[in-house]
């Protein structure tokens, strides 16, 4: 029999339905992988086998009636930013070390109820702050393509976890790119849906206009099977919009003849690397040969978004975390009788230094004397790139680009310096700062690692990316291509 | 842009977190250059711009006020890190 970890989400609901393999196996299966390849991977935060196998065997009662979601029974990994009922949910953070949530996110609710089974929670960069998974409190994630190298962030736990085999799927979170980023890096399948239409109720926040919640996966199908479940409106979630929701799957027929698709000349910038260029033209003609119309076109305000992006993040990231006081819940420094000290050290010890450093950025942008310069003045380019975006699409259905200029780099690379980290963004911050669906599918290799095609719709078309990306998958090899682990 | 000790020692004290001298001299190096990069936007017109906040059109949501079952206190204090009986013990926020 094939092993078990190689299976879609589909194939693995079709021998769980017909009863050929239970739950509790799979799960078990699930654990056993982990259990021998993640010390390499270090993909987990936490592996909750316990409780796995508790929900596996409620899953078997389940399908033994007759109850058999797409989900049933199958594992899932959750990125450690989204609230797990007596599990814990540290954020990467020592802050959140021992955290333990006293109620589920919605979306985590959702899975539940769709029978799925909580396998453990993804490793990431401190609260989401990250671009390659090193900004962990407790120890970074390597990249199974190559274990020198990282694995994109900051859900680079889910992504890694996804693409070794240790999760037949994940939910991630996205703010700037931190579900298609380490996908593309990983060699998997990440959507980031508009905004709103995944409720963030128990998703820890960090940037609260950019933050949204999404599938990764070993291929589009899985992805778009996923999204059915977490998606709609949710009344905890203020932001959550109101309006039905398609079943995605049904969506993906692999027919793009005749759709218009923009390839923006800003995306394919000097700070790209070659191979990802030839990767990701290569793929705009792979899409052009099943009938699609490509048009060039332009989105002049693209150079802004990194500025734009980094004041307005970690302007909402410094009153977010404003929460972490020492007082209500998480670390607190004790050895004083002084409450402002005891704040500062709190603070301080709870926080790592990529973390402090955008809170004190967002607090300078949001100062007297700055406001109107910095934060105002990013809300109005803000503007602009959204306007850009609505113009852009009165003449194409969706626009293709690369997801990351770069490939999976070496650890401590650009750890010391703050802007070339940051730079590596430019191609995913301005669907986050539009509120845009995309989502990032493997295009091929370059130097034998993932290069990551980015698909971007207007809000609202996640079923219509999702089947340019499911044709492009159906006709290349790339999705579901397992790296060699030794 | 340049920030000198005082200026980041500020900012530190306005987020309350405690910096050390090692942390001052990084961020001394590093804020002015983050900041560097956002000037670039001031090559961009926006005088008739209005500002976003959130991408999509949210719009304020109300409901009734009614009773709901909350948390109970032991859930609410199981994360607290100092407790003593059936409250959050706190430092002294006011001196006599």
């Amino acid at each position: 029999m094939v092993e078990l970890w190689k299976l879609s989400l589909a194939e693995m609901h079709g021998l769980l339905k017909e009863k050929s393999i239970s739950s509790v196996e799979l799960t078990q299966s699930y654990l056993e992988r982990i259990n021998s390849i993640d010390s390499e991977i270090k993909s987990y935060i936490t592996v909750c086998g316990d409780f796995a196998l508790k929900q596996a065997g409620e899953a078997d009662r389940r399908i033994a009636k007759g109850e058999c979601e797409k989900l049933t029974g199958i594992p899932v990994q959750i990125k450690d930013l989204i609230a797990t009922k007596d599990i814990r949910t540290t954020c990467g953070s020592n802050m959140l070390a021992d955290y333990v949530p006293v109620f589920n996110a919605t979306c985590v609710e959702r899975l539940y109820e769709a029978g799925a089974v909580l396998l453990g929670k993804g490793n990431m960069d401190e609260f989401g702050m990250g671009s390659s998974c090193e900004n962990s409190a407790f120890y970074a994630t390597n990249n199974p393509w190559d274990k020198n190298r990282i694995p994109g962030g900051s859900s680079g736990g889910a992504a890694a976890a996804v693409a070794s085999g240790q999760a037949p799927y994940a939910i991630g979170s996205d703010t700037g790119g931190s579900i298609r980023q380490p996908a593309a890096m990983c060699g998997i399948v990440g959507l980031k849906p508009t905004y709103g239409l995944v409720s963030r109720y128990g998703l820890v926040a960090y940037a609260s206009s950019f933050d949204q919640i999404g599938p990764m996966g070993k291929n589009v199908e899985d992805c778009a099977a996923v999204l059915e479940v977490i998606s709609g409106y949710d009344e905890l979630d203020s932001t959550s919009l109101q309006r039905p929701t398609p079943s995605y799957s049904d969506c993906l027929d692999a027919n793009i003849a005749g759709v218009r698709l923009g390839i923006p000349e800003e995306y394919f910038s000097d700070g790209m690397e070659n191979g990802v260029r030839e990767r990701v033209i290569s793929a705009v003609e792979k899409l052009k040969s099943m009938g699609a119309i490509i048009v060039p076109v332009s989105l002049p305000t693209t150079k802004y978004a990194l500025a734009c992006y980094y004041i307005l993040a970690p302007s909402e990231c410094s009153a977010n975390l404003a929460r972490y006081d020492g007082v209500k819940y998480g670390y607190s420094y004790q050895d004083t009788e002084d409450m402002w000290e005891a704040m500062g050290v709190t603070r301080s010890q709870g926080f790592g230094m990529e973390v402090k450093r955008r809170i004190m950025l967002g607090t300078y942008a949001l100062s007297s004397g700055y406001y109107d310069a910095f934060y105002l003045k990013a809300q109005k380019v803000r503007t602009l790139i959204r306007n850009d975006f609505d113009a852009v699409f009165q003449t194409v259905d969706a626009l293709v680009a690369p997801t990351s200029p770069v490939v999976a780099f070496e650890h401590g690379d650009r750890t010391d310096d703050p802007v070339r980290m940051y730079s590596i963004d430019v191609c995913t911050l301005p669907v986050n700062i539009a509120g845009l669906p995309a989502v990032s599918l493997p295009c091929g290799l370059s130097d034998g690692l993932p290069v990551g095609l980015q698909i971007i719709g207007p809000h609202f078309s996640e079923g219509n990316i999702l089947n340019i990306a499911y044709a492009y998958e159906r006709d290349t090899e790339w999705s579901g291509a397992i790296p060699v682990i030794d | 842009m340049g920030l000198d000790n005082s200026e980041i020692e500020h900012l530190a004290s306005l987020v309350r977190i405690t910096l050390s001298e090692g942390d001052i001299e990084m961020l001394k190096e590093q804020l002015p250059r983050i900041l560097e990069q956002f000037e670039l936007l001031n090559e961009v017109e926006t005088s008739d711009v209005l500002p976003t906040g959130h991408a999509v059109n949210v719009e304020s949501v109300m409901r009734q006020d009614e009773l709901r079952t909350p948390l109970s206190t032991a859930e609410v204090l199981s994360n607290a890190p100092n407790v003593l009986g059936e409250h959050i013990r706190v430092k002294t926020v006011l001196e006599e």
